[in-house]
């Protein structure tokens, strides 16, 4: 929590910063109350006056982004995509950096055989594939939205790990590590007292560009059609248009959801570049 | 440099095969059993046990993934369960064809990016520089199918100047041979999801360029090369720009990974019959073998893309010390 407000305070000292603050705070909003203030079901299929389906109707003052090919209402499921973007997103980018984190410090702080086989470990994740090898999880163990947080973490800790490490092999050289350690601090004390509040800017800069990431890749799995069958999502949403063959005789179909994406993950990246100036203000343009 | 040559070559080694091992026993341990579409789960189970016999399935695991590596050795990627050929015959072209889409677009987009970047930090501060950044961070953000989705609805539907997806006209070439990469078909279809992936993989080494270029500009000996008297084009290309392309050349593996990676959407939205649309077209048709195999040349080629960027990051700085 504390690190959280400290966060945020540092990213409302920038004008970008602030921008993407409120951006994020109101997508936020959204996610939480999207299913509440959900004009209609989004599964649920309209039907006109005249009973029959109302497919691929326009934007109206009764359906704000018009309906799909099975008449059902896009601007509800619209509403309901945000939660999933969040919930993937967030428990993807906590912990890809946990674990990244935790490597990191370890590999940079031991050195020797410890680092070589912990690199080696991060070298081979940073041979799988990205999506494909996600895709192949999914396919192997089942589409839910837990398999997908799960097979998106494991594949993004690594490159957090090798930041998180060479900061740490600077950091071990400083004299206040020395310092620690003339007071009989252990290693443990020192690699987490001492040296692992340092890297936490660092550790903050690649939960926001995680985030970024995991809210595309969600929306990516979402499209190809990996994503949970039980949960709307604007990947999903996508994937209807792409399938249904006829997403060109209706824009209001495709934009939206594209847009959504784009407006928070914009945000989430100037979220982080805001702080990523203020911890290093060489960053700073003019 | 030899020793440091053997030596990546050495640590690529180990990372293909422990990625072999890792995907032979992914595919064997996660739930699900992926050789039901081959051996129907309602045969008796006399007739099961002598199908699996067949395909060796009732061996012992570990000799099983002795016989996989052996066979892997002789290219030898298995039977597709589909069209009971060999896998490495879907794969070859398919191996062409994400190729020749995916490095062509990469080399466009990290040349433009590195220019442009350079030039938006060398005019630094204007109106025109703060739209690009956003528009640019916009472009980043936006997931590229959805990119290619609205690329195909204005180009190829409204204005009709490309087509919506695929390799060349089809029924042009009943069998795949490389004579069709030869034709002007070929390019017209290869313009749009070229442009769309250049457009989209061009905004991070254009904003990561600007923001190296901005803390260089600073520099003494940039200030040192301007007093000497050196043109400002001089200055920016010889200096400011040269010193400003190794973070972006630290970044090229990974990034090439994410691309051939990647390709897998792009390939989908365009119908482009690379090797992402094959193991996605494995998956749905639970061609299992077909999906192995795709997954692992796709797997290749992010190793091989990271082991060339490794040996040039060590060409294009000369105070990395071999060892």
């Amino acid at each position: 929590m504390r690190v959280l407000r400290y966060f945020v305070a540092a990213v409302w000292a920038v004008p970008s910063g602030r921008v993407a603050l409120v951006v994020l705070a109101l997508f936020l909003g959204l996610a939480v109350l999207g299913p509440w203030i959900a004009p209609f079901d989004p599964m649920a299929r309209t039907y006109g006056a005249d009973g029959r389906l109302v497919r691929l109707a326009g934007p109206s003052a009764e359906h704000w982004l018009g309906t799909t090919l099975m008449g059902r209402d896009i601007a509800s499921q619209m509403l309901y995509g945000a939660r999933p973007a969040f919930l993937v997103g967030g428990m993807t980018a906590v912990g890809t950096v946990l674990i990244g984190l935790n490597i990191g410090l370890v590999a940079g702080y031991f050195g020797g055989r410890v680092d070589a086989v912990l690199m080696r470990i991060t070298d081979i994740f940073l041979g799988l594939p990205f999506l494909p090898f996600i895709i192949v999880v999914l396919a192997m163990s089942g589409r839910s939205i837990w398999t997908i947080i799960f097979a998106m973490t494991i594949v993004m800790w690594r490159s957090t790990a090798r930041v998180i490490r060479a900061q740490v092999l600077s950091l071990r050289e400083m004299p206040f590590v020395a310092a620690a350690r003339t007071t009989g601090a252990g290693d443990w004390a020192i690699l987490y007292r001492e040296i692992a509040p340092n890297v936490l800017p660092l550790a903050l800069v690649s939960t926001a560009f995680a985030l970024a990431w995991a809210i595309i890749t969600e929306a990516s799995i979402g499209f190809l059609g990996f994503g949970d069958p039980n949960v709307i999502s604007w990947g999903s949403i996508l994937y209807d248009a792409y399938a249904s063959q006829v997403m060109y005789r209706a824009p209001w179909w495709v934009v939206p959801p594209g847009i959504a994406i784009m407006v928070l993950v914009s945000a989430v990246y100037f979220m982080g570049r805001a702080y990523e100036q203020v911890i290093n203000p060489r960053l700073r343009a003019i | 440099m030899g020793r440091f040559v053997l030596r990546r070559l050495l640590h690529m080694a180990i990372t293909f095969f422990a990625m072999i091992t890792l995907m032979f026993f992914l595919f064997r341990m996660l739930p699900g059993d992926p050789t039901a579409t081959v051996i129907s789960p309602a045969l008796d189970a006399d007739a099961r046990a002598a199908m699996q016999a067949r395909f060796g399935l009732d061996r012992p695991l570990i000799e099983q993934y002795f016989v996989y590596l052996a066979s892997l050795a002789r290219l030898d990627f298995g039977l597709s369960f589909r069209t009971s050929r060999p896998v490495w015959e879907l794969i070859e072209l398919r191996l062409v064809n994400t190729l020749l889409l995916i490095l062509p677009s990469m080399i466009a987009a990290y040349v433009i990016g590195a220019i442009g970047g350079a030039l938006m930090a060398w005019y630094r501060g204007g109106r025109a520089e703060g739209s690009l950044v956003l528009a640019a961070t916009a472009l980043q953000s936006a997931p590229v199918f959805w990119l290619g989705m609205l690329a195909i609805l204005v180009f190829s539907i409204w204005l009709d100047w490309f087509p919506t997806g695929h390799i060349v006209t089809p029924g042009r070439f009943p069998e795949p041979s490389w004579r069709m990469y030869l034709t002007l078909d070929f390019l017209h279809h290869l313009a749009l999801p070229f442009l769309v992936n250049t457009l989209y993989n061009l905004c991070f080494p254009l904003l990561l360029m600007r923001s190296t270029m901005l803390s260089t500009i600073g520099e003494d000996y940039v200030e040192l090369a301007r007093m000497k008297g050196l043109r400002e084009r001089q200055v920016l290309y010889g200096h400011a720009m040269r010193n400003s392309l190794l973070p972006l050349a630290t970044t090229l593996p990974m990034i090439l990974g994410w691309s051939v990676a990647g390709s897998v959407v792009i390939e989908t939205v365009f119908s482009w019959p690379g090797l992402g649309l094959l193991m996605i077209e494995g998956i749905t048709r639970s061609d299992y073998p077909v999906v192995q195999g795709a997954f692992l040349l796709i797997a290749v080629l992010t190793i091989l893309g990271t082991f060339v960027a490794d040996l040039l990051y060590g060409l294009l700085d000369p105070r990395i010390v071999y060892r």
